[in-house]
């Protein structure tokens, strides 16, 4: 495949309405319809989700699953999630903001800078420096998890923010992608120009060449956001404090709470659980909707070159 | 990624006068990220394929016992049929994975929709939720109490479907793990269909294509990359399952052994048998076999792509 990649100014557009198709193009009604009830599954459960939100614990276990009950009271199952346990729930959200943020500028920036470094210089031992780092593409995150938990306990970072965050810095797919991203988004020609007017390299790269890489840097950003976000076997393992847990941990030591009980007053858990998790998923949600020509662009880089 | 490695590596290079220079400042851009590398990806490596050389023993603590964890962990039939169940899971539920994100794909890239945002988006959303919640979700709507599919079947007079049965779990957990990627999936490779030059459809259109004559012989041969991408994704996702098994367990305690996949296993021995050198060996296999399902993966693809 030797498709290269648009500059990033039309790279971010393209998957809009740059390309023409012939203007009067018939539609099909079948498959609307075939692919509506696809949508339907997919959207299943997070109408089951919103709907669940409305209900304390008697209407969740009596009234229909999929419709309101009589009595809607998301609010206060809002307001109750929040001051469970001491308002633990938005420690919780914090955690994994600062978690996912941190994480994310941190890895897109080492990602373009080496992208950008691999892409436009050679140097002594750089070519088996990279294939080193795509050979780590194989290596799955969670069989990293235990030895790095190993590794931490002995030097003492088991249980502090950085064992969450440190882990999540270093994303070889990222370097990929900036990579490719930097080979042609960034024209030889420009960095010369710049060095002839006198640039240092430094400020070539913080002035120049990271706005170019800007559509790749997001991609790589968002999804290691949506990545320390939806992370749950490293905090889990690394973190036994409950003030620092993420949500994803915190959610399902209260769902195992939720469980344990059944009945009784641990059953009063289960809205909390429930609303929990809607309060979870929205701020993921609305960073995907409001950034998705970016994040759709970054995918065609990975999926389009090889 | 070899196949890319090999691309690259073909690829003659360029002659800009920047990619000439040997020291110079190249070195200085990728050190931040490869330091960081060699501290949390090659260490860590490199201390469990320590610890896996060791043994804790009542009597004499720890004590050096060359590849004797490799050897049990061989012959552990726990370990043996967690990996067995991750492989079958992969060979199941992936290629249908794909296929559904597949039709979806070209299905959105004919224009023959309507509402064709609205579906492409919808779909895409479960890659947002984090797996914990979609597990939570799906779990409370597998529930024989108050879950839906229950509930309508108690209407109906109907014996309700037992989602989290023996029988019924390897289904139950594909569903999830289907209904959290199949987005993904599409739009990886959505958006490679987007990148395939119009005036190629136009000059097929003029030979006399049709629709499924252009989807076969120019969008499908176009979205090989793509696809081998995804698929890579998949493997190293199927093999490491742990999160959705983790949490159904809860609810399905007799179900869900604690070695049901390798990962649930390496996880019990190091945090509930705190067997922490065998922990160490058995997750170094489990990055071994992954790491070969990868290559096998990718020698096919370009195994065929060579005849």
């Amino acid at each position: 495949m030797t498709t290269t990649l648009q500059p990033p100014t039309t790279a971010a557009a393209s998957t809009a309405p740059a390309r023409h198709r012939p203007a009067a193009r018939r539609r099909s009604t079948p498959l609307t319809i075939v692919m509506l009830a696809a949508l339907a599954y997919f959207l299943l459960p997070l109408f089951w989700l919103l709907v669940a939100s409305t209900k304390g614990t008697q209407d969740l276990i009596n009234s229909f699953g999929l419709w309101f009950s009589d009595a809607p009271q998301l609010l206060a199952n809002i307001k109750a999630t929040f001051t469970q346990d001491d308002g633990v729930f938005v420690d919780w959200l914090l955690n994994t903001a600062v978690y996912a943020v941190v994480s994310a500028v941190g890895a897109a920036l080492l990602a373009a800078a080496a992208g950008y470094g691999f892409a436009k210089f050679r140097f002594r031992g750089d070519r088996a420096a990279f294939n080193l780092v795509l050979g780590a593409i194989m290596v799955p995150a969670t069989a990293l998890a235990i030895p790095t938990y190993l590794l931490f306990a002995k030097v003492g970072l088991v249980n502090t923010p950085w064992a969450i965050i440190l882990p999540s810095l270093v994303n070889p797919f990222g370097l990929y992608l900036m990579r490719i991203y930097a080979a042609d988004a960034v024209p030889d020609s420009l960095l010369e120009a710049a060095r002839i007017d006198g640039a240092g390299e430094a400020r070539i790269f913080f002035r120049i060449a990271l706005r170019l890489l800007a559509p790749g840097l997001v991609t790589v950003l968002l999804f290691t956001l949506v990545a320390t976000w939806n992370n749950y076997f490293l905090p889990l393992i690394m973190l036994n404090d409950p003030q620092l847990y993420p949500i994803t941990v915190g959610l399902s030591s209260w769902a195992a709470q939720a469980q344990n009980g059944g009945g009784g007053a641990s059953s009063d858990m289960l809205p909390l659980v429930v609303t929990g998790s809607l309060l979870s998923i929205v701020p993921l949600v609305i960073a995907f909707l409001l950034l998705q020509r970016y994040w759709q662009s970054g995918l065609a880089t990975g999926g389009v070159k090889q | 990624m070899a196949a890319t490695t090999a691309a690259y590596a073909r690829k003659p290079r360029r002659a800009g006068p920047s990619r000439r220079r040997f020291g110079g400042p190249g070195p200085l851009f990728v050190a931040p990220f490869l330091i960081l590398f060699l501290l949390l990806f090659l260490a860590p490596l490199g201390y469990a394929a320590y610890l896996s050389l060791f043994q804790q023993r009542l009597i004499g603590g720890t004590v050096f016992v060359g590849l004797d964890n490799y050897v049990t962990a061989l012959k552990d039939p726990l370990l043996l049929h967690g990996v067995g169940r991750v492989a079958l899971f992969f060979l199941i539920q992936v290629p249908l994975m794909l296929l559904l994100a597949l039709v979806f794909a070209l299905a959105l890239d004919s224009g023959l929709l309507r509402l064709a945002r609205v579906i492409r988006l919808g779909i895409f959303v479960p890659y947002a939720v984090p797996s914990v919640v979609a597990a939570l979700m799906w779990g409370y709507l597998y529930g024989p109490d108050f879950g839906p599919f229950a509930q309508l079947s108690r209407k109906l007079d109907m014996a309700a479907p037992h989602f989290l049965s023996e029988g019924w779990m390897p289904v139950s957990l594909a569903n999830i793990v289907t209904w959290e990627f199949v987005g993904y999936n599409m739009i990886i490779l959505y958006a490679a269909l987007r990148t395939i030059p119009q005036d190629l459809y136009e000059a097929a259109a003029m030979d006399g294509a049709g629709a499924w004559r252009i989807a076969w012989s120019i969008k499908l041969p176009a979205l090989r990359p793509a696809l081998l991408l995804t698929l890579l994704f998949s493997v190293i996702g199927s093999f490491q399952l742990f999160n959705e098994p983790n949490l159904l367990m809860k609810i399905a305690p007799d179900v869900i052994s604690s070695s049901y996949t390798a990962n649930l296993y390496s996880y019990s021995l190091a945090f509930t048998g705190n067997q922490l050198n065998y922990a160490a060996t058995v997750s170094f296999l489990l990055g071994l076999v992954i790491v070969i399902a990868s290559y096998v993966v990718l020698l096919t693809a370009n195994r065929r792509r060579a005849a």
